[in-house]
């Protein structure tokens, strides 16, 4: 595993971050902007992720993620929504059957500083609640140290717990695998966390919790679309990816899009194969979906809190 | 939602996955006003030619007549030489460094104010994308005028001796046409820091943003004379170098024309610099930073069209990479965006004109009947103006043409190598020398392969990357002297 990891080709910090920026300058206009303001809609995990989270918080922010702009019911849903695992349920009943799905951040989250059967259990309870996709959070400790198999086993064993009995209504569990990147710091680390995930069967590699600066910034965004491109070349399997925390405008979001598109290519355009992890951007895209519209900004006032 | 690991070709939800078609964002022309007629800047005025003739600029990318353009006669230089002596004996090398630092600092500043007109005026006029005109040209522009504004003042301190370095007199500069306004940066900015002034011609295709830069000297009180441009073709510019009374000839171009400044500058008291063409090698080892590396070839050859004088025309690849890097290089060459300079988005913009295109056709044309294999993405060329796919040639051995002679253009040669020795040789064996570059992730290896390139730059993990604090020039028939940084200063003091 180690000589594996180590054996990926480097990352140049320099020209990392010189491509991502020369992405950055691309002048989305017009028909361009209003399709990827709706792509990246529908792309958005609306997420609370707070101590102070509350059940009629949940169901206001799922109400939110089915009809984003209630003005407007051309207006897509986002992809799901993202909550602690213990208000699973709450979404669940309130989501109903509107085809927005509920993310559960599970094992341990955010430190991830846990024993693996409590990981494992609460992986399960969120499963069972009715979560449809596990944000899970690698040990970076172990990833730091060197211990890139207990890493691995951890993630493989949290995916087993993703799976739902035979003949369930529901699919399994997808499993995103949060990376917290702003810990593993080298874009080396990044390329190898990544890979360590995808091998041990991650569905969606995601870089942050958003307890964590830096969270998702372009560069990084780049060095993991390189790798599920990379691992796609080399086996065949699909990753997505979810940059998550400090995305909040249309137009990095719109830069992320952009970065899709040049890097792995329009099949990663679409919400099974990239989210943002977000929840300020959502009213930002919203406002500039009404300006594209009408010509005109409408105050904050004018879209829902959550 | 599938699950990730078993999935191939579509994803279940494909009725969501369309085509993002970036619309067009054009830059718009309107912020600069080209005059239908341009005269000649002679001492800080505009004035029609003696000979009353002129030749029409155009656009590249669309063939449309910009402007008309003055042809400097014999006389006009003769008048323009004069002035730019009369002006260098009586104001400017008798002004103290601290005021010659203050007019060039003013122009900086102005350079920077009007930059969007400058950048618009440069794609119009050359064809390259705006980004490039705009993100790397003019900021380029500004920095070279700000840093040897800062030397103006301080030159008994740059390390020529002692003593303070005093100026040539008059110099006679010639510039080509792929970075117009960055090579009259380069020749200007050394030259009137270090007290000298100068009479400069641009390239016949590429006038109008010298001219412009000659309304900034107005704006910014430059002493009349101290900036004299006169603009023409071959002709004026042979008349120029070999003018009497010049003390210094400067030069960026192709190797023929050096050579033939070389003979007649012969026998005179008058410095000279030149800096000529190039056959760069980027060479990339197989533990490189893949990824960058890549982006690093292509910016190394398709940047500017590839009419880059030190643009990396032939890539060596290590052996054992040489499959998987030329795959990642032509997946990355298909999502160039070629077309309409102005447009935002566009990577590759229109070939500067049609001589050029023709050059590029026929040596590619040779390349492809000595056999090597000619490769280049899908794209949709507009119909009018110049134009050339990006474009690489594999399978191609030091013998082919193609590996030895400058294209100067969108045309790459991918060439193999084993060790780091042949690396080396193959890299050497070439008339020119002006750049290399190196991509390995083994700081030794760097260090080891600078030491042997003979190149006069080197760059390590990055390439086409310019700095005013750094010296630029070749070894060999690449042309001799260094502009850029303390070293560009030399070549304007005795």
């Amino acid at each position: 595993m180690r000589r594996f990891l180590h054996g990926l080709p480097g990352v140049d910090q320099v020209g990392l971050e010189a491509r991502a920026a020369e992405l950055g300058t691309r002048s989305i206009k017009t028909s361009a902007k209003a399709f990827a303001i709706d792509l990246a809609i529908s792309m958005v995990d609306l997420t609370t992720l707070e101590g102070s989270d509350t059940p009629g918080k949940v169901r206001a922010l799922c109400a939110k993620a089915i009809r984003p702009d209630p003005a407007d019911p051309t207006c897509p849903a986002a992809a799901a929504i993202c909550v602690y695992s213990d208000m699973v349920g709450v979404a669940s009943q309130a989501l109903g059957d509107s085809g927005v799905r509920i993310a559960s951040v599970a094992t341990a989250f955010p430190s991830g500083r846990a024993a693996l059967d409590i990981k494992v259990a609460d992986t399960k309870d969120a499963v069972d609640a009715g979560a449809d996709e596990i944000d899970m959070v690698i040990d970076r400790g172990a990833f730091l140290s060197g211990h890139y198999l207990k890493v691995f086993e951890e993630i493989v064993a949290v995916r087993e717990a993703c799976a739902r009995p035979e003949g369930s209504a529901k699919p399994d569990a997808h499993l995103k695998v949060i990376l917290e990147t702003g810990e593993l710091e080298t874009y080396d680390n990044v390329r190898r966390a990544s890979w360590l995930a995808m091998m041990a069967g991650a569905h969606f590699i995601k870089t942050s919790t958003g307890k964590v600066q830096p969270a998702a910034t372009l560069p990084l965004n780049l060095v993991m679309l390189e790798a599920v491109r990379d691992f796609r070349d080399s086996t065949g399997g699909m990753v997505g990816v979810k940059p998550a925390g400090g995305i909040r405008t249309s137009k990095d979001a719109i830069k992320f899009l952009v970065m899709i598109n040049e890097i792995v290519g329009a099949q990663w355009l679409d919400p099974d194969w990239f989210r943002f992890g977000a929840s300020s951007l959502l009213n930002d895209l919203l406002m500039q979906r009404t300006k594209m519209r009408t010509g005109r900004y409408s105050g904050p006032d004018y879209f829902t809190l959550d | 939602m599938e699950t990730g690991q078993d999935v191939e070709g579509e994803p279940a939800t494909s009725a969501t996955s369309a085509m993002f078609d970036y619309a067009p964002a054009p830059e718009s022309r309107s912020i600069v006003d080209i005059a239908s007629s341009y005269g000649l800047f002679v001492n800080g005025e505009f004035v029609d030619p003696t000979g009353g003739k002129s030749f029409k600029t155009i656009n590249p990318a669309t063939e449309e007549v910009l402007a008309e353009v003055s042809e400097a006669s014999e006389e006009d230089v003769d008048r323009a030489v004069k002035s730019a002596r009369v002006a260098y004996t009586r104001v400017w090398s008798k002004m103290s460094g601290r005021e010659r630092s203050k007019y060039l600092y003013r122009i900086a500043r102005i350079l920077q104010e009007r930059s969007r007109e400058l950048a618009v005026l440069e794609s119009l006029d050359n064809g390259k994308p705006i980004r490039e005109s705009r993100d790397v040209d003019v900021p380029l522009v500004a920095a070279y005028f700000f840093y040897y504004a800062g030397w103006a003042d301080k030159l008994e301190y740059a390390g020529f001796g002692t003593g303070t370095p005093q100026p040539l007199g008059v110099a006679a500069q010639v510039i080509p046409w792929n970075f117009p306004l960055l090579m009259l940066s380069w020749k200007i900015a050394p030259a009137l820091a270090a007290g000298n002034t100068v009479v400069l011609k641009p390239a016949e295709t590429t006038s109008l943003t010298a001219l412009l830069f000659a309304e900034i000297c107005q704006q910014a009180d430059l002493p009349p004379g101290v900036v004299n441009i006169v603009t023409g073709a071959g002709a004026t510019g042979r008349t120029l170098v070999s003018h009497g009374d010049v003390d210094k000839v400067a030069f960026t171009g192709s190797t023929d024309v050096g050579r033939q400044i070389a003979k007649s500058v012969a026998g005179t008291s008058k410095k000279v610099t030149l800096e000529l063409g190039g056959k760069a090698a980027n060479i990339v080892f197989d533990d490189a930073p893949i990824d960058q590396a890549v982006e690093g070839v292509v910016n190394g050859i398709f940047f500017n069209q590839g009419h880059v004088c030190c643009a990396g025309s032939r890539l060596l690849v290590q052996e054992s990479l040489a499959d998987d890097f030329l795959a990642r290089l032509k997946r990355r060459m298909a999502t160039l965006r070629v077309g309409d300079p102005l447009d935002k988005n566009t990577d590759i913009g229109a070939i500067n004109s049609s001589e050029q295109l023709a050059k590029i056709r026929e040596l590619s044309g040779v390349g492809e009947a000595e056999g090597a294999g000619r490769w280049a993405p899908p794209c949709d060329l507009p119909d009018k103006g110049f134009w050339f796919p990006p474009t690489i040639f594999t399978g191609v051995t030091a013998a082919h043409r193609i590996a030895r002679e400058e294209i100067f253009g969108p045309v790459l040669s991918v060439i193999s190598f084993r060790t780091p020795a042949e690396a080396v040789e193959k890299a050497n064996n070439t008339p020119f020398g002006l750049s290399a570059g190196v991509w390995t992730d083994k700081g030794s290896r760097i260090l080891w392969m600078a030491n042997q390139l003979r190149a006069g730059v080197v760059w390590a993990n990055t390439f086409n990357k310019f700095d005013p604090t750094s010296p630029f020039g070749g070894y060999k028939e690449s042309g001799y002297g260094r502009e850029g940084g303390r070293h560009g200063l030399e070549a304007y003091v005795r």
